[in-house]
């Protein structure tokens, strides 16, 4: 699958978005977080704006963003339109729950409690979006909402340890949690990867043209000899060794110099923590990055059976 | 609009491609581009029509595909365009119920007033159907020539689709396939008609025929005539012919 | 809610046209009827015309992409003078009357000195009865369309062979053929109504035999594909012969009453005589009769003639019936198939089941039709019997050295299997069949041609032996294409291919013009491009061209257009008048003669005109016999369309057959018709001849056919037409070649003309395949359905489809040589190489490469952009096709001159460096005037208001 910018960035941003968010909620449920007006100012600001810039980025991708709203309308069947309703509908538990932290200085918990159902809901609405299409094996299967939900928290978790740091709010847990969750992460990751590398589509192209009976069915000739939408959209390939390499990419800069960065910070002073942490965060954002452009790139879908892909 | 109908009619217009003769001539999927080029969904633009990245939107592709190695097997040609399924994840993902089937007789459309060109509906199609039009910023897809087949101001007998009207090797049948009377549910019962990756359970409406096996290998092996053997071609010294 | 959703507004009736034209397709040569749908002026749609006898309806990828080729960015727009160097591409835009005026200044010094200095040779043109004519009247013999290069070896052998060919003077019997035989490549000519037929057969539940190195197209629907070796379906064939023949399957009832097959030959070694027809005082040939025992009248109905035995003719020679000669050769164990296997790569045991499929069909399972028909003898017949095999071949057999002898042996074979003209078998399309060979000789000879004067006679026809050639009195060619020489005795459709090599070359003689139409010589059409460039270009040593002036026509900037001095600008196909007469082409089928016209649909918006139209003007301004009346003025004032209702070649004969006479009620012979055009487009532009059910079969010796064939001119004489196993002129040419006669072959074409005019039909290897240590492998070409030579490439529609071309081969030649899919290679042949990307392929003859036909181009031609795929991806094999053979004589058929286009032989080695196609040529510039391709494509959308 083309691995799409605006929507990679989307998926990201968006998930850390709503990962900070759902943390933020979470800490301040527990007592770990008082409501102090600057953190708050800087950590719903950049929450908000992570999601805020997510879901614009997404309009990008659209023929007519200027319909946009239209996909508030059919939550009944697309999980791309409860996303839409799910992020609308989460703003406003969010945005109280900042009001009443930054204005009031107070937690509210309702809101508190909403935001996380919401931030985890979009999460959940935007994994399904992918592991609901069955022409794509690599996104059709149970790691999809898992990837998406610990990838936000994780990289919401290591935002958060930076926010902390930076900001002085006593959290001693932020970045051993970023860790944690880091950790967890690698390990989502390594699973789904070996799924994928083990596993194969239902789908051949001998069941794609009905042509099985007869034999090995190979492509003669394209449709077409020069490109399309659907090669473009869908025929996206990467090289088995560049994938390779990216995904050790992931696995260092996405996951274990943010895991080390942030136990580091962990037992620095609040000074250098910060800046470790801000390390940690970068680090982790453009492994998370790499990671979807992965998670797109190395999806193939069924279509190209029909363009000589050996498997989908 | 995404949901599907939910008393689905019994008619289900479709279509019923014979892979045994299409000869790969490419003559429906350029009909096609031509009446639907002017059609409900006008145009069918091409991007950069004569330069290096000619990039057009097309309704009907037909590949070439090898199935069986080296000489013992067969070259298919296989027009692929929208197979108008029962359940069709390209109608319940659109998050603007842009895309729908309609009840009355199955056909899959896209609506271009509504549709905010989300590519969605693509990734869901398993069998590549749907053509994004980057000038429209919608999509597009076969409409079953929908105003060809109800096209009052068309005789009757060319409200067919552009691609069956056209097939000159008359590998393309349209027809109603909720309807196990119709010539073309018979056609697929008699060839034993298939569905493309039934197990992706979308329920295509659009059969293929598969290529019937070969015919007539093994005559009676040719006898030396014993009369030529004997006598060469003083054999048909003997005969009695006439003018 | 229908705020949110709003239901999709559809209109399921919005009218496609405010006006349908119908018209005939130009697409490809087909010319297949259609219907054209206008919408506030603009081209709407185009659909097959129901009606039309040739594609009834249908109408395939070519014909549906007429928009685009109407509305093509390469249409010419005006006609161009050459500022440049020649080749350069550089014109400026001169108008019509400048044009024509330097035309007719270099055509009438030609013509007032030496007629012969025109060439004239036309491309894929279809009115060939106007330019034939006009070549005559100039006065020069130097003139043909393409056939040379195309198909001339189908043509002829079936000429000679049954008076009429596969594709365009017969078809296979698709409604009632039980087996069909397909050989070579056929993709090429009669697409639709091929397609209709396999369809038909198919559905039938017949068997479809498919003879051709590659697995595509037609092949893949075969029930049965064999993948045989390039050039050896003749060997294959008469092995097959030679299985029905040990086996006695042969149909001797029909071979003694439609065939020469009894004719009694001389045999006489050594004489003048040898191997001619014994004939009477009368000239009609003798035969063995058994009821009399004696020598009788084998064109006589009252005969019993014997197919075997040696007689005495009265003069004491021996003679034999042509059958015996026959089967003694084909008997022979050199026909074995085990030896074909050898050569043909197909297995004996593969052969020997096909040939008993043959026979199985032809005569266990006859086709009878209820209907009562009269033979020429006037002997009245209950039913129709026919014997339901059908054969069908064209490019893959015509393109060899061997295609004239392989095309003579199928016709042999189905001769022999009594299948021509039978209810299942291969059926004429009308006027054909036509006496074997026609009687039509080419002018040209010594004398025959002479300053200011009109040629008496056409320049293409059929020799019927050494006193029929073109050549002087010491064996020199009097045509600068050598056709009708001793080179290509047989060469009925000209010889194109030579034309510029030898004007180059000044051989036999200079000429000062060459003037060509619709031909891309400088490209596609051209074999060695590399060098035929070269000659085009060449110049002597005073700095003059070596071909002085070349005038060119076209209607879309093609390769050739930059290497001619004056260009005439053609209108498209939808823009102009035409005609498809039953004086060249027709579009006839099996149950009737028809026609067809071409009508302006939309006019156009250049400052173009219809070749035709020039070509008469031309006439005029020349003064050219026939084209001006007493006074000099123009004799057909409405140029082309005035012609095609006012020209008269013969009393009561004119183009169009159909609503002659001044009421319009006569067809094929009648007084011409004033509102003929009109009767034509009120019935679709074409007009069909529906044959009673009596006359669709057996037309060479049906009674009531060769009456009303006589009725309406086709034929001159109500004889049957027989059927030639034996083809006597072949001998006449093979005696000279021995020594006989007063106009002999020169010394060095001697052995060759004694070796390759067999009366009988022969196989010999393809002269390319000598080397085939240093060359292993064949390279073919063909042509893809849906793109037609090179016009596809400016069609912003069909260069979706095909916009580059790779070379396909083998898995097993792949494998071996380490060469897998996207990989580039180099092609390298006797002449040069070529590089290209690389497809590996399952249903290919292990022995053989291939690729697309014409799709690639050279950069900046037809309109594209410089870095289109189409040059830096396509490719032509062309570049790797010698016209001539290492030895200098032409690569081509000996009997007829017919390009060998698919004899290449090459090697193949892995490439490196760019991934790019070569040769690379330097880009050709656009021509003034022309736009800038459209960035952007959105025709239809002004029909729904969208632009």
């Amino acid at each position: 699958m083309h691995p799409a910018l605006s929507i990679i960035f989307f998926t990201t941003a968006s998930g850390a978005g709503y990962g900070l968010l759902a943390l933020l909620a979470a800490g301040s449920l527990t007592g770990h977080l008082p409501a102090d007006a600057t953190f708050g100012i800087f950590a719903f600001g950049w929450a908000l704006g992570l999601v805020g810039a997510g879901l614009l980025s997404s309009l990008g991708h659209l023929g007519h963003p200027e319909r946009a709203w239209r996909a508030l309308t059919q939550w009944r069947s697309s999980w791309l339109s409860r996303e839409g309703v799910a992020a609308t509908l989460t703003f406003l538990p969010a945005l109280a729950f900042a009001g009443t932290w930054i204005v009031a200085g107070r937690i509210s918990a309702p809101a508190a409690a909403l935001t996380i159902l919401g931030a985890v809901a979009t999460t959940v609405c935007t994994a399904m979006i992918y592991a609901s299409l069955k022409p794509v094996h690599a996104w059709r299967n149970p790691w999809t909402v898992p990837i998406y939900l610990l990838l936000g928290l994780y990289t919401g978790a290591l935002w958060l340890a930076l926010l902390v740091h930076a900001f002085g709010p006593q959290f001693p847990a932020a970045s051993p949690l970023a860790a944690l969750l880091g950790f967890a992460g690698a390990a989502v990751k390594r699973g789904y990867w070996t799924f994928l590398d083990r596993s194969r589509a239902d789908s051949t192209p001998e069941t794609a043209t009905g042509l099985g009976a007869i034999g090995k069915v190979r492509v003669l000739d394209p449709p077409h000899t020069e490109s399309n939408y659907l090669l473009k959209e869908m025929g996206y390939r990467v090289a088995r060794k560049h994938a390779a390499r990216l995904r050790l990419i992931v696995m260092l800069v996405g996951f274990g110099l943010p895991v080390l960065l942030s136990l580091l910070a962990d037992v620095s002073a609040s000074g250098p923590a910060a800046i470790l942490s801000l390390a940690a965060a970068v680090s982790g954002s453009l492994g998370v990055v790499v990671e979807r452009w992965l998670f797109f790139a190395e999806a193939r879908h069924t279509v190209t059976l029909y363009y000589g892909a050996s498997h989908a | 609009m995404t949901d599907l109908p939910k008393a689905p009619g019994a008619k289900k217009l479709g279509l019923v491609i014979d892979l045994d003769i299409c000869v790969g001539c490419h003559a429906c999927a350029v009909n096609c581009k031509q009446w639907n080029d002017g059609g409900h969904s006008a145009p069918l633009t091409d991007l950069d029509p004569y330069g290096k990245d000619i990039d057009g939107v097309w309704f009907n592709r037909v590949h070439s595909f090898e199935a069986g190695d080296h000489e013992c097997g067969r070259t298919v040609h296989f027009p692929r365009s929208c197979l108008h399924c029962e359940t069709p994840d390209c109608v319940t993902v659109c998050p603007t119920g842009a895309s729908y089937k309609r009840a009355e007789d199955g056909i899959v459309l896209v609506n271009p007033d509504t549709c905010i060109g989300c590519k969605l509906c693509s990734w869901a199609c398993p069998y590549g159907a749907r053509e994004f039009d980057e000038v429209d910023g919608v999509m597009k897809k076969c409409t079953l020539c929908i105003d060809r087949i109800y096209n009052e101001t068309l005789e009757e007998v060319d409200r067919v689709p552009a691609c069956v009207s056209t097939c000159p090797v008359s590998a393309r049948h349209f027809g109603d396939l909720g309807d196990p009377d119709s010539a073309v549910s018979k056609l697929v019962e008699a060839r034993g008609g298939i569905d493309l990756m039934p197990e992706l359970g979308y329920r295509p409406v659009n059969k293929y025929l598969p290529p019937r096996t070969p015919k007539r290998q093994a005559a009676a092996a040719l006898k030396p005539s014993e009369e030529v053997a004997a006598k060469g071609i003083l054999a048909w010294l003997d005969r009695a012919l006439s003018r | 809610m229908s705020f949110l959703s709003p239901p999709d507004r559809v209109d399921l009736s919005v009218p496609s046209a405010d006006e349908v034209k119908t018209t005939t397709c130009y697409m490809c040569a087909c010319r297949c009827g259609i219907k054209v749908h206008l919408k506030d002026g603009q081209l709407r749609y185009i659909e097959g015309n129901r009606d039309h006898p040739v594609n009834k309806g249908v109408l395939c990828a070519k014909g549906s992409a007429g928009i685009m080729q109407h509305n093509s960015p390469a249409r010419l727009r005006k006609p161009l003078l050459r500022t440049g160097e020649r080749g350069s591409g550089e014109f400026r835009e001169i108008e019509w009357d400048d044009a024509l005026s330097i035309a007719t200044g270099w055509l009438n010094d030609i013509r007032r000195t030496d007629p012969r200095k025109l060439a004239f040779f036309t491309g894929r043109d279809q009115s060939q009865a106007l330019t034939g004519w006009w070549a005559s009247a100039f006065g020069t013999p130097n003139y043909a369309a393409h056939g040379g290069f195309c198909s001339v070896n189908m043509a002829a052998a079936g000429l000679y062979s049954i008076g009429g060919s596969f594709w365009e003077f017969g078809e296979p019997d698709w409604d009632h053929a039980r087996y069909f035989l397909m050989l070579g490549v056929a993709e090429d000519h009669a697409s639709n109504p091929i397609k209709i037929g396999l369809g038909k057969l198919k559905s039938r539940g017949a068997k479809f035999v498919s003879v051709n190195p590659v697995r595509t197209g037609y092949s893949a629907i075969a029930d049965e594909w064999i993948g045989v070796r390039p050039g050896t379906d003749g060997m294959l064939v008469l092995a097959i012969v030679h299985e029905l023949l040990k086996a006695d399957r042969v149909d001797a009832d029909y071979l003694v009453r439609y065939t020469n097959a009894p004719w009694l030959v001389v045999r006489a070694p050594g004489t003048a005589g040898d191997g001619l027809f014994a004939r009477d005082e009368k000239g009609r040939p003798l035969c063995w009769n058994k009821r009399t025992n004696a020598l009788g009248d084998a064109l006589s109905a009252e005969v019993s003639p014997a197919l075997a035995g040696s007689y005495r003719l009265a003069d004491g020679r021996e003679a034999v019936p042509s059958f015996q000669l026959l089967a003694e050769r084909y008997l022979d164990p050199a026909y074995a198939p085990e030896k074909a296997a050898e050569i043909t790569g197909v297995s004996a045991e593969t052969i020997r089941r096909i040939a008993a499929e043959l026979a199985e069909v032809a005569f266990s399972e006859t086709v009878t039709l209820d209907v009562p028909w009269t033979d020429w003898a006037g002997r009245r017949h209950a039913t129709m019997v026919g014997r339901p095999v059908a054969m069908h071949a064209m490019r893959g057999i015509s393109a060899h050295a061997n295609g004239f002898h392989t095309c003579r042996a199928i016709h042999m074979l189905q001769m022999l299997l009594g299948t021509i003209d039978v209810p299942g078998g291969f059926r004429f399309k009308p006027p054909y069949p036509r006496p074997a060979p026609p009687a039509v000789r080419p002018a040209g000879k010594p004398g025959q041609t002479a300053p200011g004067q009109p040629m008496k006679g056409p320049p293409l026809g059929f020799t019927t032996g050494p006193e029929d050639l073109l050549v002087e009195a010491d064996g020199t060619p009097c045509r600068i294409d050598k056709a009708f020489s001793w080179e290509a005795p047989i060469a009925a459709h000209g010889l194109m291919h030579l034309v510029i090599r030898n004007a180059w070359a000044g051989d036999p003689y200079p000429i000062d013009t060459l003037f060509m139409y619709m031909a891309n010589m400088s490209w596609n059409s051209a074999m060695n491009v590399p060098e035929t460039l070269a000659m085009l270009t060449d110049k002597d040593a005073s700095g003059s061209y070596k071909i002085p002036h070349i005038i060119y026509s076209d209607a879309y900037a093609s390769e050739m257009v930059s290497y001619a001095d004056l260009v005439f600008p053609d209108t498209t196909y939808l823009e102009r008048w035409d005609c498809v007469s039953l004086l060249d082409r027709p579009i006839s089928d099996a149950d009737g003669p028809a026609d067809a016209i071409r009508q302006p649909v939309v006019k156009p918006d250049r400052d173009v005109r219809a070749f035709q139209d020039v070509v008469l003007d031309l006439g005029v301004r020349l003064g050219l016999p026939g084209m001006v009346n007493g006074d000099g003025s123009a004799k057909y004032p409405g140029g082309y369309a005035d012609y095609l209702v006012r020209h008269e070649r013969a009393p009561g004969i004119g183009p169009l057959a159909g609503w002659r006479g001044a009421d319009g009620e006569s067809q094929g012979m009648g007084a011409p018709n004033p509102d003929q055009l009109k009767r034509y487009i009120a019935n679709g532009c074409f007009w069909h001849h529906e044959l009673p059910a009596d006359q669709r079969y057996f037309k060479h010796a049906n009674k009531s056919y060769l009456a009303f064939a006589k009725s309406v001119g086709f034929l001159g004489s109500t004889d049957p037409i027989i059927l030639q196993l034996y083809v006597e002129p072949m001998q006449k040419f093979r005696l000279a070649a021995q020594g006989h006669g007063p106009i002999q072959p020169p010394d060095r074409l001697r052995a060759r003309t004694e070796r390759f005019f067999d009366p009988l039909p022969i196989w010999y290897p393809p002269f390319e395949h000598e080397d085939a240590a240093a060359y292993p492998l064949s390279a073919l070409t063909q042509r893809p359905m849906a793109m037609y030579h090179s016009w596809g490439s400016q069609n912003a529609w069909l260069r979706q489809i095909h916009g580059a071309n790779r070379i396909y081969i083998g898995r097993r030649l792949a494998e071996r040589d380490g060469i897998a899919d996207d990989d580039w290679i180099w092609i390298e042949s006797r002449i040069g190489r070529v590089k290209a990307q690389v497809k590996v392929m399952e249903g290919v003859n292990g022995e053989t490469i291939w690729t697309w036909n014409a799709i690639g181009k050279r950069s900046g031609a037809w309109g594209l952009a410089k870095d289109a795929p189409e040059s830096k991806r396509g490719f032509l094999l062309n570049h790797l096709i010698g016209d001539v053979l290492a030895d200098g004589s032409p690569n081509a058929d000996p009997v007829t001159g017919q390009a060998a286009w698919y004899d290449l032989r090459v090697r193949i080695s892995k490439a490196d460096g760019v991934p790019q196609s070569e040769p690379r040529f330097a880009a050709l510039p656009r021509p003034p005037g022309a736009p800038e391709p459209a960035r952007l494509l959105r025709h239809g959308a002004r029909f729904r208001g969208r632009v």
